[in-house]
């Protein structure tokens, strides 16, 4: 069913009896050309490209959980493009792209919207740090815009620019950038590749992969062997464990990333904001809650749960920079598990074993890069080449060298 | 999260840095596939779904190093000692 004003107004007429399911819930087949491991946006994505984009249709999306139910509906929903490096820009900024583009693409509301992504800037250094930054990415085509500390002033009356320790002298704007609801990412993804033949599997867990002759030739699940001639893993947060079934070691850590949304208040904030001299980061989502987070609590973990120390630094954040988050109530908050790589960026290419494809790494990135990363994954599956705004990010870069470290931080994950 | 440490007794985990995996030992540089064997000990990790081994430094207390087994899972601390004496064992 196409989603319009159409069929709603058809169905507010009929008591919205009309609805249907907007994906199918698949049983799993024998054997399938590409099968894909993890349900959440990075895999729903890849099939739905590999089917529009390459014409393969004959996929498998195997999800241990329900589609949705990992790192897609645990993040702060931002999306952006403000990136330094060149392995970096030209691929954030494909997704910005196809992020301005999906909701008609994919015929259903992900509420998409650019409302702005400010970096606040507190010393002259950091100023010329952010100048750099804008310049590199207005000369890759992105919008930037340096704001001075009145400019911001007047977007964002009620911050502390004063603070003694920390003034707002301004911000790095992206105009562009904004939020998505990430739940409606999943879904839409998922509902455009049922509708091309893709079977999305869930409650259905990877147990061991089938290697023949160094190929991986079929995954073992809780629902039966599966035989496939491309193996795909888009499984951030637990790359490690499921990649070790293969028998490969990643350069990977899995941490735990809190994220936190207050009370429905009316409309406050425009944009995103971030803090410049700590990590913390708040958006108002189209509910009323303030959506925000910070640090990651800094040591390996698989309990989407954190500890108190890193609540307390992110809210120590949020007071330093509008103190009257202070008298807000907290209503949730929770954990998600990051793949934290050895340089702070993903990795999207091949592996060892023939026929088994990785897509890791995302460290904090993962939600933003979600079109980008279907795109350039499904390109690599379907051609064996990969797309050259993904081309950077090399499981052997490690090894060679051209390691892509945005931060500058070395192989200490809890840095990046 | 508190850990135990040997010299101190328990504090809260706010009081301890972090820096990762203690299973790793550093190769020696004059063999002949040592870069080989540098890029896996500085880069690749076993990142373990249970108990895990890593050094924390305890730098708002008595400044040592410390190897804590700790369940990734559930983040259970199951044993606490000093760096130099795991190693000298």
């Amino acid at each position: 069913m196409k989603y319009s004003i159409f069929s709603l107004a058809a169905n507010a007429l009929t008591g919205h009896k009309g609805w249907k399911p907007a994906w199918r819930d698949a049983s799993p087949r024998e054997a399938y050309d590409v099968v894909i491991v993890g349900g959440g946006g990075h895999g729903l994505a890849t099939a739905y490209y590999l089917a529009k984009e390459h014409g393969i249709t004959n996929v498998a999306v195997l999800e241990k959980g329900w589609i949705g139910s990992g790192n897609v509906g645990r993040n702060t929903t931002i999306i952006r493009s403000n990136y330094l490096l060149p392995g970096n820009i030209p691929f954030y900024e494909l997704s910005m792209k196809l992020w301005e583009g999906l909701e008609q693409d994919l015929n259903y509301n992900a509420m998409v919207s650019q409302r702005g992504v400010l970096n606040l800037f507190h010393s002259d250094a950091q100023r010329d740090a952010f100048a750099r930054r804008g310049n590199a990415m207005r000369l890759h085509g992105v919008d930037a815009e340096l704001l001075d500390r009145d400019a911001v002033r007047k977007m964002l009356p009620f911050l502390n620019f004063d603070d003694a320790r920390f003034p707002i002298q301004g911000g790095l704007l992206q105009p562009r950038g904004g939020t998505v609801r990430h739940d409606a990412v999943a879904w839409g993804y998922a509902r455009g590749a049922s509708d091309r033949g893709v079977d999305i599997v869930q409650n259905c867990e990877v147990t061991g992969f089938r290697i023949e002759n160094g190929r991986a030739v079929a995954v073992e699940t809780t629902r039966g062997t599966i035989r496939a001639r491309k193996i795909a893993l888009a499984v951030a947060g637990n790359s490690s464990r499921v990649a070790a079934m293969a028998g490969l070691r990643l350069p990977i850590e899995s941490h735990v990333l809190q994220a936190f949304v207050s009370e429905g208040l009316k409309p406050l904030l425009p944009g995103v904001v971030t803090f410049g001299a700590g990590h913390f980061y708040i958006s108002q989502s189209d509910k009323g809650g303030l959506v925000f987070g910070g640090d990651i609590d800094g040591y390996n973990s698989y309990a989407q749960r954190g500890n108190l120390p890193t609540v307390e630094d992110v809210c120590e954040g949020g007071m330093a920079l509008m103190p009257m988050i202070g008298r807000v109530r907290l209503l949730r908050s929770w954990g998600g598990i990051m793949d934290m790589s050895m340089d702070g960026s993903p990795i999207i290419d091949r592996t060892p074993v023939d026929g088994l494809y990785l897509n890791a790494g995302w460290c904090y990135g993962g939600f933003k890069a979600t079109p980008a990363s279907g795109w350039c994954f499904a390109h690599l599956i379907a051609r064996d080449v990969p797309h050259p705004a993904g081309a950077a990010f090399r499981l052997d870069r490690f090894a060679t060298g051209h390691l892509i470290d945005e931060k500058g931080q070395g192989a200490q994950p809890n840095l990046h | 999260m508190r850990i135990r440490c040997p010299f101190c007794g328990e504090r809260d985990v706010h009081e301890f840095t972090y820096l990762g995996d203690a299973n790793g030992t550093r190769p020696d540089p004059s063999v002949a596939d040592a870069a080989e064997q540098f890029h896996d000990y500085v880069y690749l990790r076993d990142n373990p779904a249970g108990p895990h081994r890593e050094y924390w430094y305890h730098g708002a207390g008595c400044h040592g190093w410390l190897v804590v087994e700790r369940d990734t899972r559930t983040h259970e601390i199951r044993s606490v000692a000093f760096a130099h004496e795991e190693a000298a064992q």
